[in-house]
């Protein structure tokens, strides 16, 4: 056999990578370095391919996103404080709830997770690169150019105006004739861009780019839980793409999908709009639960109970995910038994929910628990996890629905389940690994208060909202009468929303303060088990200075826990450094395949991402010869992306011996 | 007895059940002096059967899930508080522990989510449909941002339309079918029934019945512009002489008494291009019916009642009131305000 491959290779093209270590200061690491270094200046800073700057872009620029989501917030909270304020006038209150559902779900919940993952997955994985590190550059770009975009007509008081849901026919040219549904249409098919590139990316950066012994068993939770939501995505983004293009060709093409009068179907706008809307929702929770479930474990100084169980749970909840959309629709009309299976199936996701939320506290039962910062966080993460999930219980019953449908309840609970599931643990991750961002620990004093301060103030604020939905308080209101009864949760609600800010500016203040004057962190200060805490605080460029061989699911706790065959050998591994590479491995068990030749640094995705999001500027304007022109750069931007170049050609890489061990 | 008989008599049964326990501390004659309080509060008032057995169900829920995050709670904070043996630092706990919590935890889960589901099939059932042929069947259709009220009668002659404030005899099941003249509405009542979306292109429908005679609050729940906060409706439950007395009263033409020939001729030059009197030429069909404006509660979809204050203020100040309503500012000399008051006055 192994003549016979042989003998049909080119043996040019064959290649055993060297095995050695590379220590910190040796000629190899510094050839390393200077191979994976971006240029100094605007020149690196335009053209880096680097996952851990592209990641630490994308958790700043969804956190600003964040905050501005959070001051429009506010602002609806003044409005809403007492009845019968005029504060706003209406227009202004629809345009700021809408972008603000628009910035948050769209512009922060799912961005801020890629930005964990991209800096993390191959720290995590063991790779020096996800595997389409120039693909990743153009995922930033345009996800940074379609929140401009989203947000360009904003000080021209245009900005999208109907909810972020949308509906047909209020979005239709008839009942909104200005550019602010066009400017929410174009954003939208842009920003799908970036995601499902993001996604593509993902999926197969986990299938190809695990380090040697990483089986698909051993990989963290973070990475099943963006794994999970990277395929919902490349299923669930089209439906929503389609659905903004066809309501942008009906209001600029006069075409009518959802045009009544010529026989368009409004309900098919939210037919497509939720099909997508659901899965989104869970895309937007699982990764954070993912952090969760790695970060937990560090705190609670045992590994998660139920690895295997939660995993399943993981991509069990994104399945029935896609079964469920009806349930935002229980209200249209449709007849009884299509709601009573839709209603069934929702109750039914909750089971996965369980096996997590019970898994999270037996870790914590078993565990020794430390009283961090990101402890907290992360146990008050499954406090909100409970509440979020059990009102989504009540809605999930149908005849129940019919009245909370539309009211402050469903408010309430889109905000446990977005906030408590998604910020809790972001804001969580983010004082874990914050010494591995940039080698310095966060303040624990100040870490504690905002904890606090968050956790009081979002119960506070939010809590009431589910009593306001009993007392029949409809969404999207711009202001309520006195006689109404809402007066008093609506003060409480606009209280704690503003204490709710004030543990986030603790927050920000913390991260300022430790910026400059945290104390320095070693490599692995949590005492944490994954691969990420192997090497220095903050990562070298090159990430792992040899690409290591992972043996268990805890590679840094082996010695301790006394599980499985072997030990992963982290000093000693493939050298790899002929220009930028990285080892490929096979998609289960991660066997070493094949040499991958990395990309260097290229302007070209700021380019693509640029020119694309002028497509849509044009589009917009109805620039007709400006768009052209746009549609010729992008092609042009795209040609010299793609231009054939000698130094990434793949070549097969033969490591007998391990590909005899695999047969044996 | 067929499956669905055999279906809603166990959703009776339990329904009966609930409804004794809740006897005791919800008397029913309090239905008017609530509604002054908070008149959309759904969880505690219930007057009809479209409705009451989605409140027991409400009950059931909350109590049975605020039960469950208590236990939760009390497990977590147990977990993170109770004492420990003191070990060696640095020293982990085995990964192959704590399955048992994830079995039974998951696994009682199942089951009470499974009680629910059975429970809630059984409410959705109970609610899907009276028990009885409708005794009225009446059209709602919204508008930016109003409600326009259509009875329909076998004998044309006999049909009428209103506005926001809809009828109902006591203690009968009502149709009521829904449609929508520009964007997506929904039409709730929420002591009385669920909600459902107005569709434009559909007709969708769903019944009520008030087992209790008062006013019930209704109110626009699905965005639907700017002045989505003011569609607010009104439904009085009445007694079936009481009922028909209104009814026949809708069905006449406007009276036109004799003095107000002024306030009608503007009127007739100002508003009739919208607004319609039944028995004048004044038949505009954007904005509501005003035939017997005077019968009515409540003006500007709930946002005022009617006085003659108020109706001048509309009139003159819509858009301060109400911004974006199509009602425009009328800009009227204090002359012609009193001549369109006195005319309007006539409106009974």
């Amino acid at each position: 056999m192994t003549n016979v491959d042989q003998s049909m290779l080119d043996l040019n093209f064959c290649r055993v990578p060297e095995m050695g270590s590379a220590p910190v200061g040796s000629a190899a690491e510094t050839r390393l370095a200077r191979l994976w270094e971006s240029a100094p200046g605007w020149r690196g800073w335009l053209s880096t391919v680097d996952h851990k700057t592209i990641g630490l872009r994308y958790l700043v620029t969804a956190f600003i996103f964040l905050l501005m989501g959070g001051v429009e917030a506010l602002i609806m909270r003044l409005q809403l404080a007492r009845p019968d304020q005029t504060l706003l006038t209406p227009e202004q209150y629809s345009q700021l709830f809408t972008m603000h559902g628009v910035t948050m779900i769209f512009l922060y919940s799912l961005p801020i997770l890629s930005g964990f993952s991209n800096y993390l997955w191959p720290l995590m994985l063991g790779s020096r690169d996800m595997a389409f590190p120039r693909l990743n550059a153009l995922s930033y770009w345009i996800f940074l150019f379609s929140g401009i975009f989203l947000y360009a007509s904003f000080p021209l008081g245009e900005a999208p105006n109907a909810g972020w849901f949308n509906y047909v026919p209020f979005a239709g040219l008839e009942y909104n004739t200005g550019p602010n549904i066009d400017v929410y249409a174009l954003g939208m098919v842009l920003l799908g861009i970036s995601t499902t590139v993001g996604a593509v990316n993902f999926i197969v950066t986990l299938f190809r780019m695990r380090a040697p012994g990483m089986s698909i068993d051993r990989v963290p939770i973070l990475v099943w839980g963006t794994l999970t939501a990277s395929v919902a995505n490349i299923f669930a983004v089209p439906s929503v793409s389609l659905a903004f293009f066809m309501l942008w060709l009906d209001r600029q093409a006069g075409t009518h999908f959802f045009d009544v009068l010529n026989g368009g179907k409004p309900l098919l706008w939210q037919h497509l709009f939720w099909m997508f809307g659901h899965p989104w929702v869970y895309a937007v929770v699982l990764p954070a639960m993912g952090i969760v479930s790695d970060a937990l474990p560090t705190f609670c100084r045992r590994p998660l109970v139920g690895y295997s169980a939660v995993a399943l749970s993981t991509m069990a909840t994104m399945l029935l995910g896609f079964g469920v959309w009806i349930h935002h629709m229980f209200a249209t009309g449709l007849p009884t038994l299509a709601l009573s299976f839709f209603g069934a199936a929702s109750m039914v996701i909750s089971i996965p929910s369980a096996v997590a939320v019970f898994a999270w506290i037996a870790t914590i039962w078993l565990g020794r628990p430390v009283f961090t910062t990101p402890f907290l966080f992360f146990a008050g993460f499954v406090i909100l996890f409970v509440i979020g999930g059990l009102s989504g219980v009540m809605t999930a019953a149908v005849p129940l629905d019919f009245q909370l449908n539309e009211t402050y309840f469903i408010v309430a609970h889109l905000h446990y389940v977005l906030i408590g599931i998604n910020v809790f643990p972001v804001v969580g991750g983010i004082y874990y690994w914050f010494p591995k961002f940039f080698g310095r620990m966060m303040n624990e004093t100040l870490g504690k208060w905002s904890f606090w301060v968050m956790f009081i103030g979002f119960n506070l604020g939010f809590f009431p909202m589910h009593l306001a939905g009993l007392l029949g308080m409809p969404r999207r209101i711009y202001t309520y009468a006195p006689h109404m009864g809402w007066t008093a949760v609506n003060m409480v609600t606009s209280v704690g929303s503003f204490v709710f800010a004030a543990g986030i500016l603790i927050f920000l203040v913390n991260i300022l303060v430790s910026l400059k004057r945290g104390v320095p962190a070693t490599s692995n200060p949590w005492d944490a088990p994954t691969l990420e805490w192997a090497m220095p605080s903050p990562p070298p460029v090159y990430n792992f200075a040899v690409i290591p061989f992972v043996a268990s699911r805890h590679p840094l706790w082996e010695d301790r826990l006394d599980e499985g065959v072997g030990r992963s050998s982290l000093e000693q591994g493939y050298l790899l450094m002929e220009g930028r590479e990285t080892i490929g491995t096979t998609p289960l068990d991660a066997k070493p395949d094949i040499i991958l030749k990395m990309p260097d640094d290229s302007y070209t995705p700021f380019f693509l991402g640029l020119f694309s999001a002028l497509v849509f500027v044009g589009l917009l304007l109805h620039w007709r010869d400006f768009t052209v022109l746009m549609v010729l750069a992008c092609s042009l931007s795209l040609t010299v992306w793609m231009w054939p170049r000698q130094a990434l050609v793949q070549r097969v890489q033969d490591i007998e011996h391990d590909k005899e061990a695999a047969h044996g | 007895m067929n499956a669905f008989e055999f279906r809603s008599r166990i959703g009776a049964t339990a329904n009966y059940a609930l409804s004794l326990c809740a006897l005791a501390i919800l008397p029913t004659s309090a239905a008017l002096a609530e509604n002054q309080v908070a008149p959309l509060n759904y969880f505690l008032h219930s007057y009809g059967p479209a409705s009451t057995p989605t409140m027991f169900l409400g009950w059931v829920f909350a109590s049975l899930l605020v039960a469950i995050f208590v236990i939760i709670a009390l497990l977590l904070l147990m977990a993170i508080f109770r004492k420990r043996p003191a070990v060696a630092p640095g020293l982990l706990g085995r990964e192959d522990e704590g399955m048992r919590w994830v079995y039974i935890g998951t696994g009682l889960s199942a089951c009470i989510l499974f009680a629910l589901a059975i429970y809630t099939l059984i409410t959705l059932n109970a609610i899907a449909k009276p028990t009885r042929a409708p005794a009225l069947t009446l059209t709602v259709t919204g508008y930016d941002w109003w409600w326009k009220v259509e009875y329909e009668d076998d004998d044309p002659t006999r049909s009428f339309v209103t506005a926001n404030e809809i009828h109902i005899p006591v203690g009968q099941p009502v149709l009521v079918k829904l449609k929508s003249a520009d964007v997506i509405h929904a039409f709730w009542v929420p002591m009385l029934a669920g909600k459902t979306q107005m569709i434009p292109g559909l007709t969708n429908q769903q019944w009520l019945q008030a087992d209790v005679e008062g006013v019930y609050s209704g109110q626009c729940t699905q965005y639907c512009g700017v002045q989505h906060a003011h569609m607010g409706l009104e439904v009085v439950a009445q007694s079936e002489d009481e009922f028909r007395t209104w009814q026949d009263a809708q069905r006449r033409a406007a009276d036109m008494t004799a003095g107000v020939d002024a306030g009608k001729a503007l009127f007739m030059d100002r508003c009739a291009g919208c607004h319609a009197i039944r028995g004048t030429e004044a038949v505009g069909a954007h904005a509501p019916d005003l035939t017997h404006l005077n019968s009515r509660r409540l003006i500007a979809a709930g946002l005022l009642t009617k006085s003659p204050d108020h109706l001048v203020q509309w009139i003159t100040h819509a858009q301060d009131l109400k911004p974006g309503a199509r009602m425009p500012n009328m800009v009227l000399s204090a002359a012609e305000v009193d001549a369109l008051s006195a005319f309007l006055s006539t409106l009974n």
